[in-house]
């Protein structure tokens, strides 16, 4: 069932990168799926009001696999397949919210959210302030980003900053199988609502996970990979293709400092700002277009904290400004990779075009995903 | 049973025309949908409501909001602007609630909160409560793609949710017809697998006797969710703001005339003694200048009152947000 991947132990161990460091005894491996799936578990056994819907979340594919064995063993009831009605049944869960359920709404791709904008922003946003926090809204909505393998326009969008716009709304892309357990553990105790994004190809991770309860809490990010020269800070999948550019970055004679801001509202961007009031130069990955993207706001914030106190460059990448297409070259060049995220860091550091593109690395490649989906 | 069904409906009545004489002196600070003409529909279909049921409303709610028993003195405050406003001054005259009473919000956007109370009959139904959900919407509400949505996964699961469309023909100043190309209503939430009857007239003794039985038989457990019913009523006055508005001429004084005719608070009004509908209404006009009063005299928020509410930071387990 699950696709063949070409080097999932080198993504792994790259993944596994900050929590290792952080957590150097755990021995316990599990994948992104996995650990979504324990994280999930755990909450609705030791809480009787997390309830789990969205569609398909209690079919034979169990949505990768995320929510297997839940409706068996939490009953239909507590776990339910939806009719396909993304605005109602957002609207539900809301309503679900506000009687105090702690409902998780799963949406088995990202896109398909823009039919549950208005009960997100009009409603689960709005609900605490407009009402002059009389109610609360604590809700999780799962969804996931789609990429390669033909996604194409309407399976593959990275759409997180027109949540992060929104005041009200938290929003989390953890990248690791130890962030993917302990995030949703938060936003499920989490008494606001909360956007978790997860990326199809992260979900083939293999990392360290503890067996008990924990939470990665909101507002906080991880420095994956120590460095002086240059901070890169990459979101969603890119944290992968960001840690791989560090790797052709020493080749170079650069050494880049790797953020995972895992939280991006709340955003810590003192770990940010930090790390670039070090290095003067900052490059932002994102795993979505640039143009008012959660990396032109990561940027700017970063700027107004450090104009006056440092000089600084910055670099932004992401998808190109185009809908994504389906042939492989034409997706290939739409995405930022590993060489190219590497070759536009050591300009950054050389303070000009260099022409530099690593040659590929067959440990650093990409892994390939065979669909079906 | 004719004495708090003419408290409720005379409340509103008083309320809202009070609001309609306060309104230019510029006090009010927040857009007013009255709903004169049309209070008949919330007060009736409240009345078999208790405390521990939940309605959700419409921007056009003052009706529902009072009829459930929500605070008045709170409701003025908050469109007065003020600190002692349901809100706190946060959501203004279309986003009423008070949750103590059950009145769980009212959207601007229409069609919306009809998926929150399916949802929190969801709720009801999980933790089997023996409580009703009663979900108000307009006509215009039920062209909305989330009506038919909502009432698909209502009729799905059961749920004891009683959907109540307030008919009054006019989407701002669209009529029905010109919005809907079959006009039956009805006839929509019937195909969804809803239980669906239409109430005419504006009648509101027909519609406490049906609200009535149904929350009965909900109780009960001798009839399961979801029903639905179409109130026909109309409203007098302009869409927003405190006048008629005749003179658009999308509509005529000549159309209104029978509606203002059957005036439901004259009707109900007729069946009370002159001793104990005077009792009711000097006890409310009392009621509403000691309202308009305190909203008058009350604060407006304290200006760090900006930013706070945005996010909940009780990190308790939260169980139930009003008292059971």
């Amino acid at each position: 069932m699950a696709p063949t991947l070409c080097n999932d132990q080198d993504t792994s161990q790259f993944a596994a990168t900050g929590t290792l460091a952080l957590h150097p005894k755990l021995e316990r491996t599990l994948s992104y799926v996995d650990a979504v799936r324990e994280a999930t578990d755990q909450e609705m056994q030791r809480d009787p009001n997390v309830i789990l819907f969205g569609l398909d979340v209690d079919d034979p594919k169990a949505i990768q696999g995320t929510t297997r064995g839940l409706v068996e063993k939490y009953g239909a009831e507590r776990v339910f397949g939806t009719p396909l009605s993304e605005d109602a049944m957002t609207g539900v869960a809301i309503g679900a919210a506000l009687a105090g359920l702690r409902p998780i709404h799963v949406h088995i791709r990202m896109d398909f959210l823009m039919l549950s904008m208005n009960q997100l922003v009009n409603v689960a946003a709005k609900s605490s302030y407009m009402y002059g926090g009389r109610v609360k809204v604590p809700l999780v909505v799962r969804s996931m980003i789609g990429k390669s393998w033909g996604q194409g326009a309407q399976h593959s969008q990275g759409l997180y900053s027109f949540f992060m716009h929104v005041p009200g709304l938290k929003v989390v892309a953890p990248t690791t199988p130890y962030d993917a357990k302990g995030c949703l553990i938060a936003a499920i105790r989490d008494d606001n609502p909360v956007m978790y994004v997860e990326h199809r190809i992260l979900h083939f991770q293999n990392g360290p996970v503890p067996e008990k309860s924990y939470s990665v809490n909101p507002g906080k990010a991880r420095i994956t990979c120590p460095g002086e020269d240059v901070t890169l800070v990459g979101i969603s999948y890119m944290q992968l293709e960001c840690l791989r550019a560090a790797r052709y970055l020493e080749d170079a004679g650069v050494s880049a400092e790797v953020i995972d801001p895992i939280w991006l509202a709340p955003l810590d961007i003192d770990t940010i700002a930090d790390s670039v009031r070090r290095t003067g130069r900052l490059c932002v990955v994102d795993n979505g277009w640039t143009t008012c993207g959660a990396s032109a706001e990561i940027i700017t914030q970063v700027m107004e904290r450090l104009q006056g106190e440092r000089e600084i460059r910055v670099q932004r990448l992401g998808f190109a400004p185009v809908t994504c297409p389906t042939s492989p070259p034409l997706e290939a060049e739409f995405y930022p990779d590993a060489r190219r995220i590497a070759a536009a860091c050591n300009d950054l550091v050389r303070g000009k075009k260099q022409g530099w593109l690593p040659e590929e690395r067959p440990d650093l490649k990409d892994i390939e995903f065979k669909g079906p989906f | 049973m004719y004495e708090p069904l003419y408290r409720t409906l005379f409340r509103i009545r008083r309320v809202e025309e009070e609001i309609a004489r306060i309104y230019p002196s510029d006090k009010l600070k927040s857009p007013v949908h009255l709903s004169i003409g049309q209070e008949a529909v919330a007060a009736a279909m409240c009345s078999p409501l208790t405390r521990e049921d939940t309605v959700f409303c419409t921007y056009r709610s003052h009706a529902a909001y009072l009829a459930k028993g929500g605070d008045l003195k709170q409701m003025l405050a908050e469109m007065y602007g003020k600190a002692t406003g349901c809100t706190k001054g946060k959501g203004g005259g279309m986003h009423l609630i008070d949750p103590e009473a059950g009145v769980m919000g009212a959207s601007a956007v229409v069609g919306t909160t009809i998926a929150n109370a399916v949802g929190y009959a969801y709720s009801v139904k999980l933790r089997r409560q023996n409580t009703v959900v009663m979900s108000f919407f307009g006509d215009g509400g039920t062209e909305e793609g989330v009506f038919a949505e909502s009432l698909n996964f209502a009729v799905l699961k059961k749920l004891p949710i009683i959907f109540v469309c307030e008919n009054n023909g006019f989407a701002i100043h669209t009529h029905q017809s010109k919005r809907q190309g079959l006009p039956d209503i009805c006839g929509r939430a019937r195909a969804a697998g809803v239980t669906s009857e239409l109430i005419t007239d504006n009648d509101i003794l027909k519609m406490h006797e049906r609200a009535t039985a149904t929350v009965d038989a909900l109780r009960s457990g001798t009839a399961a969710g979801p029903f639905f019913f179409e109130c026909q009523t109309y409203r007098w006055k302009e869409h927003v703001g405190p006048n008629e508005d005749f003179k658009l001429g999308f509509r005529t004084k000549n159309e209104a005339q029978p509606w203002i005719d059957n005036d439901q608070v004259k009707r109900l009004a007729a069946l009370l003694s002159a001793g104990k509908r005077k009792k009711i209404e000097s006890q409310v006009e009392a009621e509403i200048q000691d309202a308009v009063a305190f909203a008058d005299e009350s604060p407006f928020p304290d200006l760090s009152e900006l930013t706070t509410d945005v996010f909940h930071t009780s990190t308790t387990p939260f169980a139930i947000q009003r008292a059971a």
